[in-house]
């Protein structure tokens, strides 16, 4: 094994995945299962991204494995034509891990949601970005409960009133991307389900990055929280408000590209008419900053109540020797090992069960 | 001359800080090597370090060693060192009339005997040398001069007296010190002065024994009868680790451990992470549910997926077991139990996690139970555990527990060539007549399924949690069916062949029958011996397999006219069998942290198979 490879650093995240032989389709990713989402469902459009960017991958089908937790996203391994594993509530990650760390040769995506990520799930998806174990975590954010009809989730507004919740929920949201950021996240990216293209390409980013990629798709939720996103993509969205692409060297502006990011003397980021600051002032973008300060005051810019702003597009990417690279790094490098046939293992096994401390009845 | 004795037993009690633990391991392991049979109970706090000099601070660890079989850890004690007045005050009782009892006198300090409760000094009040043969030494000075050469402060003599106390017990019982000096040359190779000091402190007891009149007599204890081979010392959670690692070269598949600390099952993982040469893979989690998930993620990916764990932490788990009972995915739990509910006591033993191991998922949830008998059972039992969940596809859970897992016995090291090959059997084939691959379409006979991993090109299917119809795997709401997989996941483990549990009674008459499960076989067979010895007929059932049970135990069960089962619970294995055998089978139990009290279970035994002899 190179030193690269055991690193596993500049090989990209799907660097020991084999490739398939023959090129593969559209149609080779689709299951003969029945998509039972709702009619208009976000999630649509982000399982059609998928299935046509993992044949433009290149890698094997059978080494391809989607691994998702509960909720309406969870349904998505049933829909892709390899494997998968449909698992418990939350827990999709503890699983992805256990995989990831034993099988290099596996391209993994773990599709959860706001729910099952951010609340039940919460504690893993923190321990699994500060790991960076090699996967693709794609976050399907509604804003809602919908497989248990319509509940608040943690990253509904404050005030908004659901079943659970008829005088308004009380909890403050979440921001899966300052989320991820604080979580020490190599890879944070965000897009949204109604703009194919720009999805497509972070997502293919994210499946390239080694270690953890967290991908937070804003996903419209037609049954109980239709138009949570659509304020963001309004045509009639006043100047300075609406999604805010960030792209790699280029200045942070906002659609109409009259307002830009400046950064405030105290450090914050400001929504400044570029007209007034000059567009010289206006941050350049730069994901590969080694200090996740800047990301994360991009991530801040994030409204929190009804959504009218937004950054989407790679937050963070930097490279970091993903976990699962590191603990095959320690077997690969373990003394004494390791035994590569089972007659050597059988040798060494023999010495341990005997100990430090045999005697021999004669 | 030595006086000859057949068994002794030797219990080294003081502060956490007084390394008694490391004490009677040594003595332990002298007496092994002298061909002893042996057997050791460790006891210690959950508190690292307990006020100094107090009652919850008080560690001991017993050694009971004999010419011939033993299975408990004793219970009179020939022998009491007690570091200092509050470990004489935890101990005393347990020292038989009679019976030795070695002090340090300077530690008898106004403090030390306010924080152990006594108003006035037992060493001044003439009540010890009326019953037991006390020996008081000022260990701080005897080992302080026994090291004077090396220039020691007084924290290093004080830390010192442990090994005087050694060399002086070893002295009584005759024992070759060998082991235990090679030990500290090891232990302390890169400390040359502590290491002459604990040398020269071993030595001084030793001569002290030797020197002085202290000891009217000294004993031997000769070796037992043993079948030639090579021996180790071995305690459950070593065998335990080494039956993992053993199914997994047997198997063939790499070992993958995802644990999360817990007493007292943190050693698995310890030991384990230190077989990275074997392609270990020790993952420790950000809790017990990414443990067992990692664990599953693992064997989905057709590694032998491991966790291990103690009772608060089955609960965790209990829902990605359901996974894995649901995906038939193989899974080994390996629960260290602990006395519980809730936080309970972590460093003490309980059985109570039965009927959680059972029962404790939502559904109808079967899963394979195995439990060890013993230290050195752990190894056979941990394979074996692999075994089932690697060839059959299913979670299994063995029920070891504190005891098991820190005791220690004499075992005779298997051949690792010997060791019988596990064969996962991956599929690597389409599996219906149209070509395609259904999950679970089951062997005819097991009804095991077959297990396709990722990587394996035609075979890419999905499984999850959600009711699967019968054969494809695909999603089904479908009543008929749902009643049908139930049943089928149920017979699945049914169908797991167990060996016949044995009715084991010589005199051919019993009427009483005494089963037990798990790690109370050394209790109930030394009550057992004792009640035979009286010339008392009983029969003893022991029971490894808890799920599925062996075929002939209710025919077994049946035989008696009652059955007792002791259990370190409140009846809960009483309770499945009344359920499935319809038997007379009362439950006796004790839940004091420890083993069940030989004396205690057989004046019950004596008891009971008086009342049936007179129904």
């Amino acid at each position: 094994m190179s030193e690269a490879s055991v690193h596993g650093l500049g090989i990209g995240g799907l660097g020991q995945v084999p490739l398939s032989i023959n090129p593969l389709k559209r149609k080779d990713f689709t299951s003969d299962q029945e998509v039972r989402w709702c009619p208009g469902c976000g999630d649509y459009a982000i399982l059609s991204a998928v299935q046509a960017l993992l044949p433009e991958l290149g890698i094997a089908r059978e080494n391809t494995v989607v691994v998702s937790g509960i909720g309406c996203s969870a349904r998505f391994p049933y829909y892709v034509n390899s494997y998968g594993m449909h698992s418990i509530h939350g827990r999709a990650l503890t699983i992805a891990t256990g995989l990831a760390v034993t099988r290099p040769d596996l391209a993994i995506m773990v599709a959860t949601g706001d729910g099952d990520a951010l609340s039940i799930g919460g504690n893993h998806l923190i321990h699994a970005l500060r790991r960076n174990v090699n996967l693709t975590v794609v976050l399907f954010n509604n804003r809602i409960y919908g497989l248990t009809k319509g509940q608040f989730s943690p990253t509904s507004e404050i005030g908004k009133v659901t079943k659970s919740s008829p005088a308004g929920s009380l909890d403050t949201p979440v921001n899966a991307v300052s989320l991820a950021l604080g979580s020490e996240a190599t890879f944070v990216a965000r897009s949204i389900d109604s703009d194919r293209a720009h999805l497509t390409s972070v997502l293919r980013a994210a499946f390239e990055h080694r270690g953890s990629s967290l991908v937070e798709v804003y996903q419209n939720c037609p049954i109980f929280n239709d138009g949570a996103w659509d304020q963001l993509t309004s045509p009639d969205a006043p100047d300075g408000e609406g999604v805010i692409k960030l792209e790699a060297g280029e200045p942070v502006l906002t659609p109409g590209g009259s307002y830009g990011l400046v950064q405030a003397p105290d450090g914050h980021l400001q929504v400044k008419a570029v007209d007034e600051v000059g567009l010289e002032n206006v941050i350049v973008h730069d994901p590969g900053a080694d200090d996740p300060t800047r990301a994360f005051a991009l991530s801040r810019i994030t409204d929190s109540g009804v959504m009218r702003r937004s950054p989407i597009g790679i937050f963070r990417s930097v490279e970091r020797p993903s976990f699962d690279d590191l603990a095959r790094q320690q077997i690969a490098t373990a003394e004494g090992g390791p035994a590569d046939s089972r007659d050597d293992k059988q040798t060494q096994l023999q010495q341990l069960l005997a100990g430090d401390d045999p005697w021999t009845v004669s | 001359m030595p006086e000859q004795v057949s068994r002794v037993v030797v219990r080294f009690a003081g502060d956490s800080g007084d390394g008694m633990q490391l004490t009677g391991g040594r003595f332990g392991a002298e007496s092994a090597r002298q061909g002893n049979d042996i057997v050791t109970l460790p006891d210690f706090p959950a508190e690292i370090r307990a006020p100094q000099g107090s009652i919850g601070g008080v560690s001991s660890f017993q050694v009971h060693f004999a010419d011939r079989d033993i299975v408990t850890p004793g219970e009179d004690l020939d022998v009491l060192v007690a570091m200092n007045p509050a470990a004489l005050k935890v101990h005393l009782p347990s020292l038989r009339r009679g019976g030795v009892l070695i002090t340090d006198s300077s530690e008898y300090t106004k403090r030390n005997l306010n924080h152990a409760g006594y108003a006035v000094s037992p060493l001044d009040d003439g009540s010890l040398e009326a019953s037991y043969q006390l020996v008081r030494l000022d260990l701080n000075s005897v080992t302080g001069d026994a090291v004077a050469p090396f220039g020691l402060g007084r924290k290093a003599v004080s830390r010192a007296r442990n090994m005087f106390a050694l060399g002086l017990v070893s002295w009584l019982y005759s024992r070759d010190m060998t082991p235990t000096r090679e030990w500290l040359q090891q232990k302390f190779a890169a400390q040359p002065e502590v290491r002459d000091a604990n040398l020269a402190a071993l030595e001084g007891g030793w001569n002290y024994g030797e020197n002085t009149e202290t000891f009217a007599v000294r004993y031997e204890v000769a070796s037992i009868f043993q079948a030639p081979g090579r021996y180790r010392q071995i305690s459950g959670s070593q065998a335990t680790a080494l039956g993992l690692l053993a199914a997994s070269v047997a198997s063939g598949l790499q070992l993958f451990l995802g644990a999360y600390p817990i007493t007292p099952a943190s050693d698995l993982l310890h030991e384990l992470s230190k077989r990275k040469a074997f392609g270990v893979q020790t993952f420790q989690a950000e809790d017990e549910i990414a443990a067992v998930g990692a664990a599953l993620g693992a064997s989905f990916g057709g590694a032998l997926g491991v966790t291990t764990t103690s009772g608060p932490g089955l609960a965790l788990k209990q829902e990605m077991i359901n996974l894995a009972v649901m995906t038939e995915l193989p899974l080994v739990i390996i629960d260290v139990q602990r006395a519980g509910p809730s936080t309970g006591m972590p460093t003490k033993t309980e059985q109570a996690d039965l009927l959680q191991a059972m029962w404790g998922r939502n559904g109808e949830s079967p899963v394979p139970v195995i439990a060890p008998s013993s230290p050195a059972d752990c190894f056979s039992a941990a394979f074996e555990a692999c075994r089932i969940a690697l060839t059959h596809r299913t979670p299994v859970i063995m029920l070891s527990d504190a005891y098991l897992a820190n005791g220690s016995e004499p075992w005779l090291v298997p051949d690792a060539g010997s060791l019988p090959t596990i064969d996962p059997g991956f599929a690597t084939e389409a599996n219906t007549e149209q070509g395609t691959f259904a999950p679970y379409h089951r062997d005819p006979l097991t009804l095991d399924r077959p297990w396709a991993i990722p990587g394996t090109p035609g075979l890419e299917h999905r499984i999850g949690g959600l009711e699967k119809s019968n054969g494809l795997g695909t999603i089904s709401y479908d009543g008929d069916n749902h009643d049908t997989m139930v049943k089928l996941r149920a017979e699945h483990i049914a169908r797991i062949a167990v060996p016949d549990a044995t009715w084991d009674d010589p005199s051919g008459v019993a009427k009483l029958a005494v089963l037990g499960w798990g790690s109370t076989w050394g209790a109930i067979t030394a009550a057992v011996r004792r009640v035979r010895e009286l010339g008392v007929p009983i029969a003893q059932i022991h029971v490894r397999n808890l799920n599925p049970l062996p075929a002939n135990l209710g025919q077994l069960l049946h035989r008696a006219d009652r059955v007792i089962v002791p259990e370190v619970n409140l009846g809960q294995f009483a309770m499945i069998v009344r359920a499935k055998y319809l038997v007379d089978a009362r439950s006796w139990s004790r839940m004091r942290g420890l083993p069940l009290g030989v004396s205690e279970l057989t004046e019950y035994l004596l008891s009971q198979v008086e009342e049936v002899q007179h129904v």
